[in-house]
């Protein structure tokens, strides 16, 4: 374990501790810069998902993670965000305003599903998120003048001051400086006053009160930056699917999102990259399955959604905090070798009091 | 619109109601978990499927009769409750609620996915000895499946009131919800409550099973469509409260059945939703509220 010793005040506020994260952060950084010129073109493609994913990822964290409001239909915004853009485009909006504009009509809409989320927790929001998504699904698939419906939408080729940025790298570069951003923007976020009430409002929404947070503001923009983040993955999602179907944002959708903060670990930013590289190699680990498996097994339907669920189970049952989590666990037991405790995690249990009356 | 003819009207009515009563009855089976151990079962409607399956399986497939079916699948479910209740819930109790939320989430996708792999895709038949013409009174013709469906479902409704309100057990069950360490103090069985109460549970989802089969085709999807409407029920009614469950089932049961009619059945389903919206900005407490601001 290292301990730093803090001679200064501006230190509390450095972005990173010491050194050490100095340097595998920055290592991490210029192996990401230089990838795309090394790998061959799907690995470029898989990491550029696997960036998208991160972003959308962040937006349900700040609201799963930290804010602790359930969405169950985050694929609504990852849908009108995705919409948003290719038509916007479409229209001849400059390509980053179009991203922009994107992402503000998603958070705005979240407005409006927060503003109605006040007074909701749990089960209200959930199945209030969740008939939100059945709503934009199936306007979608309706309107037709402006989507195309159910025989798809082509998104337009991204070509911005002659720069064509539907090529792989360029795509690859683009999407790395956004995901830079959000990240960044998260962990400021998190660390600055309006993060600390988000994390207060999970916890306790009647301390937080008591306390002087203001529920009805930190819940709205909660929301509100939860769309925003994941209407801007959709923006970029529809550049990598090239057609737009109101099938690409069903409920699977939202599910592997909710899956993702789930099995990276709620309530860390670590666990989001984690939850992101695990439902990115998921598929390609199913299809390998596929091979395995003996075939009355491997062909039937729904092998994809059973793998789903099992993993949401699992995690939920045996590590609730997720990779990240066991990260910190393995992490542990070797910097407290050999002092280490396993009752150090051992979860707190906590006995329901109702809120009815009767 | 059109004019909507007299018959047409009392047969949509009647049609809503009973779709309302289903929608009802699998959110009785949620809510009655809900009030006993406060965690909220998301995968209610994929338990009625298992339901729907399994009584499709004992009469077609191993030729019972449509009575020993109706006993047999209410058994077997409940015991597939207690299953249930062992091996996932019960390591969960005392974790947060989201987080039973979210495993009831999960549960639904496994349990919807198994289903698929032992019965198949395609969408099977259940007929019952009251599966017989409809019942005609001058222009209205009105089925005996959905009958028997309000039928049901209002004497089961009533059977739980008396049971949660007056017997032993059923109070026990209020004072578990209310404080799980209090009644553990005062000498519940906390934990027995909490399994009797799931194999409960699943047991009405047996019987809205039961009642589902005959009106609609079965495939394993078909849990999860009601059960979500189910969800809405219970959130206009007002979550926690049997009576509200019930009212909620009807309200959303007949305002589908309209707004299906009057836009050619595209956006019935779409106005429960919006139905649920509404209700949340307007009134969010529920028609009957039971929430009150939790006192610290």
């Amino acid at each position: 374990m290292r301990f730093v010793l803090k001679t200064k005040y501006t230190q509390d506020i450095n972005l990173f501790l010491h050194n050490g994260q100095r340097f595998w952060y920055g290592l991490l950084m210029a192996a990401l810069i230089l990838a795309p010129f090394f790998l061959e073109s799907f690995y470029v493609g898989e990491l550029t998902y696997l960036f998208i994913w991160v972003i959308a990822g962040a937006g349900l964290m700040l609201l799963i993670g930290y804010t602790g409001l359930v969405s169950m239909g985050h694929a609504a915004f990852m849908a009108i965000g995705a919409y948003a853009h290719a038509v916007l485009f479409k229209l001849g909006v400059p390509f980053f305003p179009s991203l922009l504009m994107a992402a503000l009509i998603s958070g705005f809409l979240g407005a409006i599903i927060g503003v109605a989320a006040l007074r909701m927790t749990g089960i209200y929001l959930a199945v209030a998120t969740i008939s939100f998504a059945f709503i934009i699904e199936k306007v979608i698939s309706a309107w037709r003048p402006v989507t195309g419906g159910h025989r798809g939408f082509i998104v337009p080729e991204p070509v911005m001051f002659g720069v064509d940025f539907g090529s792989d790298i360029v795509f690859y570069f683009l999407c790395l400086v956004i995901v830079t951003a959000v990240m960044l923007l998260v962990i400021n976020l998190l660390r600055s006053p309006i993060g600390r009430a988000m994390v207060a409002v999970r916890d306790s929404e009647i301390s937080a009160q008591a306390m002087g947070v203001n529920l009805v503001q930190t819940k709205t923009l909660a929301f509100t930056l939860s769309a925003a983040f994941t209407g801007l993955a959709g923006a970029l999602y529809s550049h990598k699917i090239g057609m737009l179907f109101p099938e690409n944002f069903t409920i699977l959708l939202s599910i592997k999102l909710l899956m993702l903060v789930v099995v990276g670990g709620l309530g860390s930013v670590h666990g989001i990259v984690f939850g992101a590289m695990f439902i990115s190699i998921l598929p390609q680990v199913i299809a390998i399955l596929r091979d395995f498996l003996p075939t009355w097994l491997a062909q039937r339907r729904g092998l994809e959604p059973l793998v789903f669920g099992s993993i949401l189970l699992f995690f939920l049952m045996y590590e609730p905090l997720g990779l990240y989590g066991r990260w910190v666990k393995i992490r542990s037991y070797f910097t407290q070798f050999p002092l280490y405790r396993k009752a150090t995690f051992k979860r707190q249990k906590s006995y329901l009091r109702t809120e009815r009356v009767h | 619109m059109d004019f909507i003819s007299l018959g047409t009207f009392v047969q949509l009515l009647v049609t809503g109601i009973s779709h309302g009563c289903l929608y009802g009855l699998v959110a009785l089976g949620f809510v009655l978990i809900y009030k006993a151990t406060e965690m909220v079962n998301f995968a209610q409607g994929d338990i009625m499927m298992w339901g729907a399956f399994i009584a499709y399986m004992l009469a077609s497939k191993l030729g019972f009769s449509y009575l020993p079916v109706v006993v047999l699948t209410i058994f077997l479910m409940a015991l597939f409750g207690l299953v249930l209740e062992r091996t996932i819930i019960r390591p969960m109790i005392g974790e947060p609620p989201f987080a039973v939320l979210m495993l009831t989430i999960g549960l639904g996708f496994v349990l919807r996915a198994v289903a698929g792999m032992i019965w198949g895709h395609d969408e099977k038949e259940f007929d019952t000895p009251y599966s017989i013409d409809p019942l005609v009174l001058g222009q209205v013709s009105l089925d005996y499946e959905q009958l028997v469906v309000v039928g049901c479902t209002i004497l089961l409704c009533l059977g739980l009131y008396l049971f949660l309100r007056f017997t032993r057990f059923g109070v026990a069950m209020q004072a578990a919800s209310q404080n799980q360490l209090a009644a553990a103090y005062v000498g519940i069985p906390v934990r027995r409550v909490v399994t009797i109460t799931w194999c409960l549970s699943t047991a009405i989802a047996a019987v809205a099973a039961l009642l589902v089969a005959p009106l609609q085709l079965i495939y394993p999807g078909i849990g999860f469509v009601v059960g979500i409407k189910a969800f809405v029920a219970a959130i206009v009614g007002g979550f926690g409260s049997l009576a509200g469950a019930l009212i909620g089932g009807i309200c959303i049961g007949i305002v589908e059945q309209f707004v299906g009619y009057t836009f050619e059945g595209a956006y019935g389903e779409t106005s429960v939703y919006v139905l649920l919206l509404l209700m949340l900005f307007i009134r969010p407490q529920g028609l009957i509220a039971t929430l009150q601001r939790k006192k610290v």
